[in-house]
């Protein structure tokens, strides 16, 4: 294949003030962690709450989060997004709706939507491991605690949770990583993360291969850390004699 | 004495191989196009009224029209009056690779031709000419580009817009805000939501939006052009022999007159899908570009 290969035009100028577009990969990086982090800790919060309000006695409460998880499981991320960031604002009473649109900045109202979407279509998930890791438990767990007469909320915060969470880190990890990648779609409503700066890379200087081979490479680098991160937590709480703590 | 011989000798073997096999002879597009029988064409799928589809699905526009006229002088060239032509989707990310690594023969859409595209692909004589300009509300009170101080301003990601408009904000200090909208349909969107104040992009794909919207009247192309760029199509590098029929097709269309027509079919009256009417008269930059084509980037 004719290709020009130029391994160098990371270096070169962008033509747009003294940036290099190595700059442009930096800032696009900041923006995806920037955008999964905030996304995280709302998926982390409410996925918890859903997990354990699947898990509880009654009809009400495991209803309405049965029902969360099977809205937002269901509908592609990507309808999602253009929901909260083209459909809600219009909703939202006027001053509301004018602030978002030209009150604050073009990148902070796709910020905001991308957050809050991708946090509750990943709480979604979360609370799916949540409910799982609850449920993985030895039932007697429970029986005990309602036994020494802890209360619910007790049982929960005392005994159920502290295990589930443990037992939960591995495919809770892959969510964190999932989060990452799917932050990447931001770059369709106009959020400069790192596949959009990628992207724009590759349509400024013609360099399409080595644009989305340092992107690749960005996105790569950035989830083995993460892993490695998560495995290292999950050794720093594991304890001797638990579920998959006798190691 | 012997080695003289020797060399005539070798020239004139040369010389008769290669007269008689001379028709079968063709290098790179043109050896391809002969031996699989197609011509493919890269086609837009939303590059009004250069290459979109209809409501058939069938890549129509502009540059379809005149791709379509290279094609049919591939034919005559290659004396394949069944030669096939069929289309492939590229998209502004796919183009170049695409017409690098053989799926795609000639590309004609919008695409600009300059500095950093030469360097992966050949380009064809200019097929259009455009300047950069603003799309607005006519209540906006938006004249010109020093009206955009301090305010919303969209454009389509990875387009020359941006790269302009982002040097402009840089250099001038202007404060603007930019948004990369990912496509121009998009980009409209968020200039009719009331995002943005106003739509950089190029004059003639601003008149298609502007065509398109609920109330073309409330809207108005505005503002010195920032830049012109010639559109050009994309044909795989270093292949003279296919690049001098491509020229060569588009330069009759111009020379002939026929260009008029076509532009006038795709500017000028009614197009599909929806039969709306561009209004779009012909620049003094297309003028000249048709009176003189090149196949350099403008400027």
């Amino acid at each position: 294949m004719n290709y020009h290969w130029d391994w160098g035009i990371f270096f070169k100028s962008t033509g747009v003030g003294s940036e290099i577009y190595l700059n442009w990969f930096v800032s696009g990086l900041g923006w995806t962690i920037a955008v999964a982090l905030a996304g995280w800790i709302i998926a982390l919060a409410l996925g918890s709450v859903l997990g354990v309000m699947r898990t509880l006695p009654g009809k009400l409460l495991p209803a309405v989060a049965t029902t969360y998880v099977e809205l937002f499981r269901n509908v592609p991320l990507l309808v999602q997004l253009f929901i909260w960031y083209f459909l809600v604002p219009d909703l939202l009473p006027t001053p509301l709706e004018m602030w978002f649109k030209q009150g604050i900045s073009p990148a902070a109202s796709a910020y905001l939507s991308v957050v809050v979407c991708l946090g509750l279509f990943t709480a979604a998930r979360v609370c799916e491991q949540v409910r799982t890791g609850i449920q993985a438990l030895p039932r007697g767990q429970n029986n005990a605690a309602l036994a020494m007469g802890f209360t619910t909320a007790q049982t929960y915060r005392f005994v159920l949770l502290p295990q589930a969470f443990r037992v939960i880190i591995p495919p809770l990890t892959s969510e964190f990583l999932n989060i990452f990648k799917n932050s990447s779609v931001a770059s369709l409503i106009g959020l400069m993360e790192l596949l959009a700066q990628t992207k724009q890379t590759a349509e400024f200087s013609a360099n399409i291969f080595e644009a989305f081979t340092l992107a690749t490479l960005i996105y790569f680098v950035l989830n083995m850390s993460l892993m490695g991160f998560m495995a290292w937590v999950e050794k720093r709480v594991r304890i001797p004699g638990m579920m998959g703590g006798n190691k | 004495m012997k080695l003289c011989t020797r060399l005539i000798c070798a020239a004139t073997l040369a010389a008769l191989a290669s007269t008689p096999a001379f028709a079968a002879e063709l290098t790179g597009t043109l050896k391809k196009i002969k031996d699989s029988g197609v011509i493919v064409l890269g086609n837009r799928d939303a590059s009004i009224p250069f290459s979109y589809y209809d409501n058939n699905q069938k890549p129509v526009g502009y540059s379809v029209d005149l791709a379509n006229k290279v094609a049919e002088a591939v034919k005559k060239e290659l004396k394949m009056p069944n030669l096939q032509v069929k289309y492939n989707l590229v998209t502004s990310q796919t183009r170049i690779p695409l017409v690098q690594n053989g799926t795609v023969d000639l590309e004609c859409g919008s695409t600009t031709n300059n500095a950093e595209r030469q360097k992966q692909v050949a380009f064809s004589v200019g097929i259009f000419e455009i300047g950069t300009r603003l799309l607005t509300a006519k209540t906006s009170g938006v004249k010109d580009f020093a009206d955009l101080k301090g305010k919303n301003v969209v454009t389509t990601a990875g387009t020359t817009s941006e790269r302009l408009l982002k040097a402009m904000n840089a250099d001038k200090q202007m404060g603007m805000n930019i948004i990369s909208a990912k496509d121009h349909g998009e980009s409209f969107l968020m200039l009719e939501s009331g995002r943005a104040l106003a739509f950089m992009m190029d004059d003639a794909l601003l008149y298609g939006e502007m065509a398109k919207a609920k109330n073309p009247a409330n809207w108005v192309v505005t503002g010195k052009p920032q830049s012109f760029e010639i559109y050009g199509c994309m044909l795989r590098k270093d292949d003279a022999a296919f690049k001098k029929i491509v020229d060569d097709a588009i330069k009759a269309t111009y020379k002939s007159g026929e260009v008029n027509k076509l532009y006038s079919k795709w500017f000028t009256s009614p197009v599909p899908p929806k039969g709306l009417n561009l209004n779009f008269p012909m620049s003094d930059v297309v003028k000249e570009l048709i009176a003189k084509p090149t196949d350099k980037a403008a400027e």
